[in-house]
């Protein structure tokens, strides 16, 4: 190598020889070059470059983030408020439902009441006319008696006819008055 | 040995009326005076410019870098579009997930090469430093380490082999040579073109930059040949507008090929 560095001295060479000085040269002025930015300088834009996308995706996370949250609460108010809707059909048809119990329960009441009434009713009538009858057969019995003394001229005194004769005339009553009842 | 713009600037030599012969520049131009000595040692320009790009490189990036900010400053933001061109574009573009462990040696390599091909157009300086082939062989020589060490690393020592050299669902008559062409491809032939590359197309450009500004002097003169010297001084403007192109690009492709063999390295089959 002496020898090419005497020849680079000395005269035109061949310039495909490369001369041992100037590959010192070169090799350390490349890793100065190398070293300082290898070791120090080009870490640090990495770095810097890195938080730089850090800080940017982080922004974007965090604005993706409050999206999400706004999103989750809208889904949550609205399922609130449908469960309210429902809620609210529930009650409307729950008081529905009882008002029309209620209806259904008055008017039964009212019917058993109308009932009631009307048997007390018939009760009352029944044994009314049961005294009636009563008094009615009574009076008639007497009254034809008169009559039919009157009538016939005779007294009726013998009392075995006298029922008998009665009994008689009323048992045709009764047959006609169930006729009656029968044509009816 | 001088620096050829001032052998010219200095000649006076013009095409009339001496009819002095057009003084075309070679390989004198890559070689230069030592700024001092110390013993066999010469400090030249093109090495007081890989310094000065190594100063500037880690300068830029320790002021852009030193303190980050969660929102950037203008230089920060400027050197984030860098940093995220070579980690986005290429680590992970070519290498993947993994190549994330290899951004910093590519961000180094390819600011270090940029700025070594734009001393190319610099006022004063007017010298890719790159052109002279020790830088790039430097370079490309890290590379080569790197991929053969992730080849071994990442593979096993016959692993790494059979990586480098064979490839698989081959009949078997060509096995042996494709065997030499791989190995010859991968270990050899890649650092070498790596280097080359970088080196030749820098070589070149200025080697075209220096020819236009050389004929642009040398055409002119009071005489016919001052509208060639235009269309010389035209040319030599537009080369430098190229450049300025081909120094990014070959800056990106040596870093681009860099991750291609890393990647290479990398990767479970062949």
């Amino acid at each position: 190598m002496l020898t090419l560095t005497q020849l680079a001295a000395e005269g035109p060479q061949n310039p495909l020889i490369p001369a041992t000085s100037e590959l010192i040269i070169g090799l350390i002025a490349f890793f100065i070059v190398f070293g300082v930015l290898g070791k120090k300088l080009l870490p640090n834009i990495q770095k810097t470059l890195e938080e730089r996308r850090d800080a940017i995706e982080g922004g974007l996370e965090r604005a993706a983030e409050a999206q999400a949250e706004a999103t989750r609460t809208l889904e949550e108010y609205k399922a609130q408020l449908a469960e309210a809707r429902h809620e609210a059909a529930r009650i409307t048809e729950h008081a529905r439902e009882q008002g029309s119990m209620i209806i259904a329960e008055a008017r039964e009441e009212a019917q058993r009441q109308a009932a009631i009434t009307v048997a007390h009713a018939q009760a009352e009538i029944e044994r009314t006319r049961g005294q009636v009858t009563t008094a009615l057969r009574h009076d008639i019995g007497r009254i034809s008696l008169e009559l039919a003394g009157k009538v016939v001229g005779e007294s009726l005194e013998d009392s075995a006819r006298q029922s008998r004769t009665i009994d008689r005339f009323l048992d045709e009553l009764e047959a006609k008055a169930a006729e009656s009842a029968g044509a009816k | 040995m001088s620096s050829p713009s001032t052998t010219l600037l200095a000649s006076g030599c013009h095409i009339t009326p001496s009819g002095c012969g057009f003084p075309a520049p070679g390989l004198d131009s890559f070689n230069f005076k030592p700024i001092f000595s110390i013993g066999s040692f010469h400090f030249t320009k093109p090495m007081l410019l890989a310094l000065i790009c190594m100063v500037l490189v880690v300068g830029f990036f320790w002021t852009a870098f030193r303190k980050p900010k969660l929102v950037p400053g203008k230089l920060q933001l400027v050197g984030e579009i860098g940093y995220n061109f070579i980690a986005r574009n290429i680590a992970r573009e070519v290498i993947g997930k993994k190549g994330d462990k290899f951004v910093p040696f590519l961000t180094s390599i390819f600011f270090f090469v940029w700025l070594m091909n734009i001393m190319s157009i610099i006022p004063l300086a007017q010298f890719p430093v790159a052109s002279r082939f020790a830088y790039p062989v430097a370079l490309a020589a890290l590379v080569w380490i790197t991929y053969m060490y992730l080849t071994f690393k990442t593979h096993g020592f016959v692993g790494g082999w059979k990586h480098l050299t064979i490839i698989e669902g081959l009949p078997k008559p060509l096995v042996p040579l494709i065997v030499v062409l791989e190995f010859l491809q991968n270990v050899i032939t890649r650092p070498f073109t790596l280097a080359v590359r970088l080196w030749a197309n820098m070589f070149a450009g200025h080697m075209l930059i220096v020819m236009f500004s050389a004929a642009t002097w040398y055409l002119l003169t009071p005489s016919v040949y001052a509208l060639f010297s235009g269309g010389s001084f035209v040319l030599a403007i537009g080369m430098t507008a190229f450049e300025v192109l081909i120094q990014f690009l070959q800056a990106y492709i040596f870093t681009l090929l860099a991750s291609l063999y890393i990647s290479g390295a990398l990767e479970e089959g062949h």
